[in-house]
């Protein structure tokens, strides 16, 4: 873009250049600021759109989720590849891993609870605030996986934490976790102020 | 390229200055009485030639009748490796004098072992458990386990 400036060189040619320029400003203002909707027809100008607080408020949470990061094995390259450029999670608005859960609302357990996991993701799961998610991500932390029968492995984190949506795989494929987020958001728009993730009372 | 060194030459060279410490000495490794092993580890790291001053691993094998603790040596300074190997048989309460006082890197390998196969290493300034959760009975890694 061209920038017009003014060729001046004494103190009383600014002064003229700013009232000139100022009044080419004014000039466009004497008339009324074009409404941005004029194109639509005076119908559906008037028309409204109704909705409930729970489903606006809903709504809201379901397109701003912040993950928190938990990858415990070979599931978390699948979930930073969901992240990342390629399968770009941020089209459904979860643009941010972040890394304290207090500032989360969705853990995503992704790989092989131990037993001596389970007390650290628990007291990250209580610091989390209100309201929160959880997804069990791959075999091993749905069930165990393969190594259920195993001496040292949480048959899954169910026994431990409250689960939303099971992503069986073994890792799931980022589509995977992608389809599991979008039945997380079909869950969400279901709750309401009172009871935001469905919980049974 | 680290270079394994003739144990049966070293092996001889041990037992001539620790009587009764080698049980056997093949090529690849030295097999050396548990009694004696503080002793073999000083002299196999403060010895001119020999050098050992690290201490890559330690880890042990179940054979059911006994059981064997490996330690691969690297002498840093003349390039060289050994792996020494020491038995205990007693199954109930199987002790070994811990290696920590010479080589600190035994600390958490030797507490590892202690905790997957309850060897117990004497002199080890803090034995607990490592992976494994206090009160949990049993040691996994041994094979009549389950």
């Amino acid at each position: 873009m061209e920038i017009n400036r003014p060729e001046v060189s004494t103190p009383q040619e600014a002064d003229l250049a700013e009232g000139q320029l100022i009044n080419s400003f004014y000039a466009q203002c004497t008339s009324q600021y074009p409404d941005p909707d004029r194109w639509l027809d005076e119908k559906l100008q008037r028309n409204l759109f109704l909705t409930t607080v729970d489903t606006a408020v809903a709504w809201a949470r379901q397109r701003s989720i912040f993950p928190l990061m938990f990858g415990l094995a070979c599931c978390a390259f699948e979930m930073i590849g969901m992240a990342a450029s390629r399968f770009d999670v941020s089209r459904f608005g979860m643009d941010i891993f972040r890394w304290s859960p207090r500032q989360a609302d969705l853990m995503i357990v992704a790989g092989t609870v131990t037993w001596k996991m389970a007390p650290a993701i628990r007291m990250v799961y209580d610091q989390m605030p209100e309201p929160k998610w959880v997804i069990a991500m791959g075999a091993c932390a749905v069930s165990g996986g393969t190594f259920r029968e195993s001496y040292s492995v949480v048959p899954g984190i169910n026994r431990i934490l409250p689960v939303d949506v099971y992503i069986p795989g073994c890792p799931p494929r980022p589509e995977g976790l992608i389809y599991g987020i979008t039945q997380l958001h079909a869950k969400m728009i279901k709750g309401t102020i009172d009871n935001p993730n469905l919980a049974l009372k | 390229m680290t270079v394994a060194i003739n144990c049966e030459e070293t092996g001889k060279k041990l037992q001539e200055t620790i009587a009764g410490s080698v049980i056997s000495a093949g090529k690849a490794d030295i097999l050396v009485d548990a009694n004696k092993l503080l002793q073999v580890a000083g002299y196999l790291k403060n010895t001119a030639g020999l050098d050992f001053d690290y201490l890559t691993f330690v880890t042990a094998v179940d054979f059911l009748d006994y059981m064997e603790i490996v330690y691969r040596l690297v002498s840093l300074k003349n390039n060289q490796s050994l792996i020494l190997k020491t038995r205990c048989f007693n199954r109930e309460n199987p002790v070994v004098p811990s290696v920590v006082p010479v080589w600190r890197a035994a600390y958490y390998q030797e507490r590892e072992i202690f905790d997957l196969f309850g060897i117990k290493f004497d002199g080890h300034p803090d034995l607990r458990r490592l992976l494994l959760w206090e009160g949990f009975v049993g040691h996994p890694l041994r094979r009549d386990y389950l």
